[in-house]
């Protein structure tokens, strides 16, 4: 039998067909965390060789370079792995810190929403300057 | 005399009754060491980052609005508060990269002797200087 299976037998049947932990999320969230981190690493990669280039460019060099597909997609999967990345991080640290149930919530919600606002909008403006 | 320690012994348990244990460090007491730094310095740097994100959000939204637009931004950028928000940015983001980069070694099992984890402390700082330093050289040489 193999450390997985083995693993798997301290749980209840109902435990195991959740396949929640005792944070009761299951693996979604670390996993998540990592695959983002993951992507970041060639993706930030570009990223500082993608501004080193641009640097001192004006709008129509920025409108250039965001018109060839390829860096508007690099740029698109920056934008949303790098938002993501952040919202997981975010979210751990507020868990961890704030301890009034209701504040912890309305922190969460608030961080969320302006993580998603901030990531809209650094997408919509890659694809305005790509088309 | 009773031992200083002592005060530190005060815990509760479960039910909320005082026990005589060992509580988790008190910072203010805590010698900082190179790993609780460094694991500190990785979530600060984390947080810090999405400031980062949002300015990078304003200045793409700066060039898709207009150009007059964008020859502001620029000039935030390339004034000295600018540049030294994004030099500290740059030292942040590759701290944040060199030392995810030991997490997810650490997530695949490896590196967690005590020695092993020391030295790749040690190699994040380094790593984190010299990529900040020649990603900055090559920005000024390049005019």
């Amino acid at each position: 039998m193999n450390d997985v299976n083995s693993a798997r037998k301290m749980r209840s049947a109902l435990g195991q067909v959740r396949g929640y932990g005792s944070a009761k999320s299951g693996l979604r969230h670390w996993r998540a965390q990592r695959l983002t981190a993951i992507a970041l690493l060639p993706l930030t990669f570009y990223f500082i060789i993608s501004i080193l280039v641009l640097k001192g460019a004006n709008q129509v060099a920025i409108r250039a370079y965001m018109h060839e597909p390829w860096n508007a997609v690099l740029f698109l999967g920056l934008a949303v792995c790098l938002f993501y990345h952040a919202q997981l991080g975010l979210e751990v640290v507020i868990e961890d810190y704030i301890h009034g149930e209701g504040r912890r919530v309305l922190l969460l919600l608030l961080m969320r929403g302006s993580v998603a606002f901030f990531g809209l909008l650094a997408t919509l403006s890659i694809l305005k300057l790509a088309l | 005399m009773q031992d200083v320690r002592e005060t530190l012994m005060q815990g509760r348990n479960s039910d909320g009754r005082s026990v005589r244990r060992p509580l988790s460090p008190h910072l203010q007491v805590y010698k900082p060491q190179i790993s609780s730094v460094l694991s500190i310095f990785h979530r600060f740097s984390g947080v810090a980052l999405t400031g980062g994100a949002v300015l990078l959000a304003l200045w793409l939204a700066a060039a898709a609005d207009s150009p007059h637009t964008f020859l502001i931004a620029q000039r935030l950028v390339d004034s000295f508060p600018g540049l030294s928000i994004l030099f500290g940015f740059t030292v942040l983001l590759f701290y944040h990269f060199c030392n995810g980069i030991r997490h997810l070694l650490w997530d695949a099992g490896y590196g967690f002797d005590l020695s092993t984890m020391h030295r790749t402390g040690y190699i994040v700082i380094g790593a984190t200087l010299c990529l900040a330093a020649l990603v900055w050289a090559v920005g000024f040489a390049i005019g």
